[in-house]
């Protein structure tokens, strides 16, 4: 049983004033998220992914197709106390402080008493909320909020998280507790679906992604499996490299690139032999700084599905008959 | 357990602690207090217009924290998409809206209880002031108990005033609300003159709209006891009961009314 699966699912929101028409923000998606794995939803602005989170959560209801969260249809009370959600840039209550956001959350799911204490502090400490947790909401960074609406994802002990954006408005050192929070998530057996647009953050964490392009999913599958992990070429950096050695590494390149502090990058076609490379650059004078295989980034595959969606069309889901192809 | 109570008691925490409050509440105390300035300009008849400005300031005050605070519990949620997370918890849409109305009633209650509180400090100071043998000329005590089935049903219209802007707001945007449930609290006051428009103008269809405006929105007129209870005339126990029922029953239907569009509402 997946922990979660859409089929077909489409909605449709009415625009216009006077004349209103059918926009199709979310068209035919069919998808399964495994028990126990993260999953990527990747996709540029517009391409579908809150209107999927918020079709999920009930919060719009779809055109038409169907969602169901582990194993049962969504909106199922049960389901609801099983699931924990972090909306996009998640607001709260301005008079409220974080630890009574979310003593008021756990109530919700029955938590009381002693229990609830406990589980509000230690939440808030994973989160790094620390004498914050006292201020009233209003007075919270973005960033803090942030950290907040984590803990009230979490605050039921769930088996499956949906996050939506869950890096936005973090700092660095947010990121990187967020990261390790989510591995800490998938280590425990709790299934993360999560959208980002943060593709270093995908390809860190992910066991599959999804990738949306105008309402449609573009692509679905294991990194592995979408991506080219073979070299396809080779990138030299080289620095202090005199006119003569920069021409010719300029010619034979498929891409030149100046990036600074005396230093050029340079693409080569797989054909060109390396060892030749190192041996100019040295003959030359120049300092090398590196060289290094191309590989196929999550990015690359990101740019090719987004610009291109109805070109590039991969589906290398779990051999699901209704994951292939699906939104096509 | 259910939610409502979970959720009534965030929202009255909430309330309690919003600025917009302490204000409203602030102005309310400022005027009464002033009542009794004004009540010494007019000899003999200092108390009745304390009262009368008393209760005038209860219902005046409490309609804004009902219009204002009504309208954001839930279009405030929605346009700060605070209901978003709320709503992912298992809790059904209508316990939300419900949890929320009770709240606001809370809140209200405990404002028009310190409203009425201070009310009757001002009148014992007046009492104190002016002494016993002044207090004998009035034609009721300064601190007349029947004051109490007025402020009871200030409360049961302001309930009924909260479920129209609850009902309102999860539809509309706040500036809409506000001004729908402020021109329904207007109309609701002076509803006997629908019911009375055909013999002003002589028109049937005229007539029957406004006969049809009159049985359609809310009657606010009698929870208006303000004169009867300055000037001592009783406030019977059959007509507070029927009054308090209307308004039970109206606020219930606009409630029910509320949940039902706030359950098929998309949050886009």
């Amino acid at each position: 049983m997946p922990a979660l699966a859409t089929f077909d699912l489409t909605k449709e929101y009415a625009v216009g004033f006077w004349r209103q028409r059918p926009y199709r923000a979310l068209d035919g998606l069919t998808l399964h998220v495994e028990p126990g794995e993260v999953f990527g939803f990747l996709g540029p602005n517009g391409a579908g992914k809150t209107t999927t989170l918020k079709l999920l959560m009930q919060l719009v209801f779809p055109t038409s197709g169907r969602a169901e969260i582990l194993g049962r249809p969504v909106g199922d009370l049960g389901v609801r106390r099983r699931i924990g959600y972090l909306p996009e840039n998640p607001y709260f209550y301005d008079y409220l402080t974080a630890e009574e956001l979310l003593a008021y959350f756990a109530g919700l799911f029955g938590y009381a008493g002693a229990e609830r204490t406990r589980r509000v502090s230690q939440l808030l400490d994973e989160v790094g909320v620390g004498a914050e947790r006292r201020l009233q909401l209003r007075k919270f960074s973005k960033g803090m909020l942030q950290r907040v609406g984590i803990a009230q994802a979490l605050i039921n002990d769930p088996e499956l998280v949906i996050l939506d954006e869950p890096m936005s408005g973090l700092d660095p050192l947010g990121r990187r507790d967020v990261r390790s929070l989510i591995l800490k998530l998938r280590d425990r057996g709790c299934t993360v679906f999560f959208s980002s647009h943060v593709l270093s953050d995908a390809e860190a964490l992910c066991h599959r992604v999804a990738i949306m392009a105008k309402g449609r999913l573009a692509t679905s599958g294991r990194l592995s499996d979408l991506l080219q992990f073979q070299a396809r070429g080779w990138e030299l950096v080289v620095a202090a490299a005199p006119d003569a050695l920069h021409a010719a590494l300029s010619a034979a390149a498929t891409r030149a690139v100046t990036i600074g502090g005396g230093r050029h990058s340079y693409e080569f076609p797989l054909t060109e032999s390396p060892d030749r490379l190192v041996r100019d650059v040295t003959a030359a004078g120049a300092s090398l700084v590196s060289l290094n295989p191309l590989r196929e980034t999550l990015e690359d595959l990101f740019v090719q599905n987004v610009l291109h969606p109805d070109v590039v069309t991969r589906d290398r889901g779990l051999g699901r008959p209704s994951a292939a192809g699906s939104a096509r | 357990m259910s939610v409502v109570p979970l959720i009534a008691r965030s929202v009255f925490r909430e309330s309690v602690r919003d600025k917009v409050l302490y204000n409203l509440v602030g102005f309310a105390l400022l005027l009464m207090a002033a009542s009794y300035l004004i009540g010494q300009l007019t000899a003999g008849q200092d108390v009745k217009i304390i009262k009368d400005l008393g209760l005038a300031a209860t219902s005046l005050f409490g309609l804004f924290i009902a219009v204002f605070i009504g309208i954001g519990l839930v279009s405030k949620e929605v346009e700060k998409r605070s209901i978003y997370a709320l709503l992912a918890k298992p809790i059904r849409r209508h316990e939300l809206v419900v949890g929320k109305y009770v709240g606001l009633l809370l809140t209200l209650a405990v404002n028009i209880a310190v409203m009425t509180i201070a009310l009757y400090a001002v009148l014992g100071y007046m009492a104190w002031m002016a002494g016993p043998d002044a207090a004998r000329g009035w034609e009721r005590p300064a601190l007349d108990p029947a004051l109490l089935p007025a402020l009871l049903l200030t409360f049961f219209e302001l309930a009924l005033v909260t479920a129209i802007a609850v009902f309102f707001s999860t539809f509309s945007t706040p500036v809409l609300s506000a001004a729908f449930t402020v021109a329904l609290f207007l109309a609701g006051r002076f509803s006997a003159d629908l019911r009375n428009f055909n013999q002003v103008v002589d028109a049937p269809l005229a007539s029957a709209l406004t006969r049809g405006l009159y049985w359609l929105l809310p009657n606010l007129g009698p929870f208006d006891v303000r004169a009867q209870v300055v000037h001592g005339q009783p406030i019977t126990l059959g007509y507070l009961a029927l009054t308090v029922g209307y308004a039970v029953l109206y606020s219930a239907a606009l409630v029910a009314a509320a949940s039902f569009i706030f359950s098929r509402r998309d949050f886009k």
